[in-house]
């Protein structure tokens, strides 16, 4: 399999496309990782629903424009506020119940109503991918003299860069984060403090969710809207968490950048292995450093 | 604990029923229950023994069901060498990713599993032998010794069935020995199992090889009666029907994952004109038995069993967890 025959110097265009590439795929596995790590750090379960409320974001949009006429922009506020409620809906119907039982059980529990939501989507609107236009402000095509860069890909980058630090400042530099990073710690300390723990968890989870239907609008013009969009990717970003390690913010985003950004590479030097790059990766990890790069444990 | 004459009673009757079963069902469908009875009998060692949850097993029972249909196919091997080369290969990977899965517990461990089982599917979709999304088709069941000829359904019957009891007696035993304890030990408390001077890590790098290796003998196995290995063996879909089996059979008991097989292979004959349903119900049974009915069937059924003899077992073993 190993043709390293194939490997010559590509030209520095096709690497920078491919790199831009990887950077915005890269930019959904952060986001994501990192609703995930948020999630996990005060739910202690990994949220194998998040590829399908990312799926649910991206259908949001493509609902919202096909029935109401509703653009990409409001759509971008809109859709993470539906998933998002309808992910607090499901925490305090469902999940809430497994907390005091042991973690396996969280995973399973969110991997079968994943199940249900991709069914549900997949028999209302099939396999196939729908297509989602790019908003009329974002299209279009930038000269930068050594490549061309589409606009709409710029601002996915450069949005999900804001949201993603945005999100690592509240919960590293301010009171509510404190509180959260409190209650992850020990939450029957927080909670003797006059802190209302379940709400808080019940709202961190709608946040996750919401950051996942988020990525998900932003990925609608890019990829298509499918419904086995999520589970597709979910897999890969649960890599990028097992590389990074979940116990940092900023390890998660860190790492679905740069996870990204090596997958893009892959692709140049040894296209054959691109979609596999990312668990060879997490296989080097794990005998390197088992508790991932910026995890604390095992 | 039961009698022993009460346990030999059932067990005959069993052994008659499984003898039987082809006269009275399909051959066809009750060989596919006994493939996945085994392959959710060799998942549950690992889970419901051992406290793992491999969210990667189908890349084990599909890459065995590949090398299988290649080798009977192509190099015309014997089936028998087929199926013990199928299984090899699975052991010989069992003891590659278990080796690396150790090195994470709990809900990471369950994601280097599926991790790498996607790896194995993305290799079976662009490697030339696998033959990508036809797979390896019309592979011809031979005959056993060159004396019986499998393409009789009762003589493939009776051989699928003898596999299921070797592969299913071995997992009795792995149970029912002293390394079973070691493992249940583990499971339900490691940091004093390690105290007491038990090298864990080996046991369950054991436990891991053992599930891998059983649940290869179920896809090889399988690929003959099927005559057909495929990309669905190696996905991640495969991997959560075997986790859905044994959850609903009953984790941790011996008998549940069997029954769990029999119990989908069943429910799929009936639900597959439904499309896509099938998957949402799939999901439901997930929900209601992880928030309901986390003993399972015949964890349940014991439950029932051992609370009318006024000796109610321990909630936590029997709820598998």
């Amino acid at each position: 399999m190993m043709n390293w025959v194939h490997i010559a110097v590509p030209p520095a265009s096709a690497l920078l496309a491919q790199l831009l590439i990887g950077l915005i795929n890269g930019a959904f596995y952060a986001m994501l990782s990192l609703g995930l790590a948020v999630i996990f750090g005060l739910l202690n379960i990994i949220n194998f629903t998040h590829g399908s409320l990312y799926m649910l974001g991206a259908f949001c949009a493509y609902l919202l424009l096909n029935f109401f006429g509703i653009g990409y922009w409001p759509s971008l506020i809109i859709a993470p506020i539906v998933v998002g409620a309808f992910g607090i809906l499901l925490e305090r119907l469902l999940i809430r119940h497994v907390y005091k039982l042991d973690h396996l059980y969280g995973l399973l529990l969110t991997f079968g109503i994943a199940l249900i939501i991709e069914g549900l989507f997949r028999q209302l609107y099939g396999a196939t991918g729908k297509p989602y236009d790019t908003p009329d402000t974002l299209s279009g095509v930038r000269n930068l003299g050594f490549m061309f860069l589409p606009i709409y890909r710029a601002w996915v980058i450069a949005a999900s860069t804001i949201f993603c630090f945005g999100t690592w400042f509240v919960i590293e530099r301010t009171q509510l984060g404190a509180y959260l990073r409190a209650a992850t710690e020990n939450p029957a300390l927080v909670q003797a403090f006059g802190i209302n723990v379940p709400r808080m968890i019940t709202l961190t989870y709608g946040f996750g969710v919401g950051l996942a239907a988020l990525a998900g609008v932003m990925a609608a013009p890019i990829y298509q809207v499918s419904p086995l969009m999520g589970s597709n990717l979910i897999i890969v970003v649960f890599a990028v968490v097992v590389i990074g390690g979940m116990g940092s913010i900023l390890g998660s985003i860190v790492a679905g950048y740069a996870l990204g950004l090596v997958e893009g590479l892959t692709k140049v030097f040894y296209p054959e292995a691109s979609s596999t790059a990312i668990f060879v990766i997490m296989v080097i990890v794990l005998l390197v450093k088992p508790s991932g790069l910026f995890g604390r444990g095992v | 604990m039961e009698s022993p004459r009460f346990r030999a009673i059932r067990l005959s009757i069993l052994l008659i029923l499984a003898l039987a079963a082809p006269f009275g069902f399909y051959p066809i469908f009750v060989m596919k229950a006994l493939c996945f009875g085994l392959f959710a009998a060799a998942f549950n060692l690992l889970i419901g023994y051992g406290g793992l949850l491999s969210f990667g097993h189908a890349a084990f029972m599909g890459s065995a069901s590949y090398i299988t249909a290649y080798t009977v196919k192509m190099w015309g091997l014997p089936p028998l060498v087929g199926i013990l080369a199928g299984t090899a290969v699975a052991a010989a990977m069992g003891t590659v990713f278990g080796w690396l899965a150790i090195r994470r517990k709990g809900i990471y461990f369950a994601m280097v599993t599926l991790a790498l089982s996607q790896m194995v599917y993305f290799f079976a979709l662009e490697a030339k032998f696998t033959g990508g999304e036809d797979g390896i088709q019309a592979v011809p069941r031979g005959s056993l010794f060159g004396l019986v000829d499998l393409n009789q359904p009762l003589a493939m019957y009776y051989l699928v069935l003898a596999i299921f009891l070797i592969g299913f007696g071995i997992i009795y035993r792995a149970i029912h020995s002293p390394f079973g304890e070691v493992l249940k030990a583990i499971r339900d408390n490691e940091p004093r199992a390690i105290s007491l001077g038990y090298n864990t890590d080996r046991y369950k790098l054991l436990a891991f090889i053992l599930s891998a290796t059983l649940a290869g003998l179920a896809g090889a196995t399988k690929a003959l009666v099927f005559q057909f290995a495929s990309l669905t063996d190696v996905t991640w879909q495969m991997s959560g029907d075997v986790v859905l089996m044994t959850l609903v059979g009953g984790l941790g008991t011996i008998w549940g994952p069997v029954a769990g097989a029999f119990i989908s292979v069943t429910m799929e004959n009936y639900l597959a004109q439904f499309g896509s349903w099938v998957t949402v119900i799939q999901g439901v049974i997930f929900v209601v038995c992880v928030l309901l009915f986390r003993r399972g069937v015949v964890g349940e059924i014991n439950y029932l069993i051992a609370r009318r003899r006024g000796n109610p077992p321990l909630a936590k073993a029997a709820a598998g967890d």
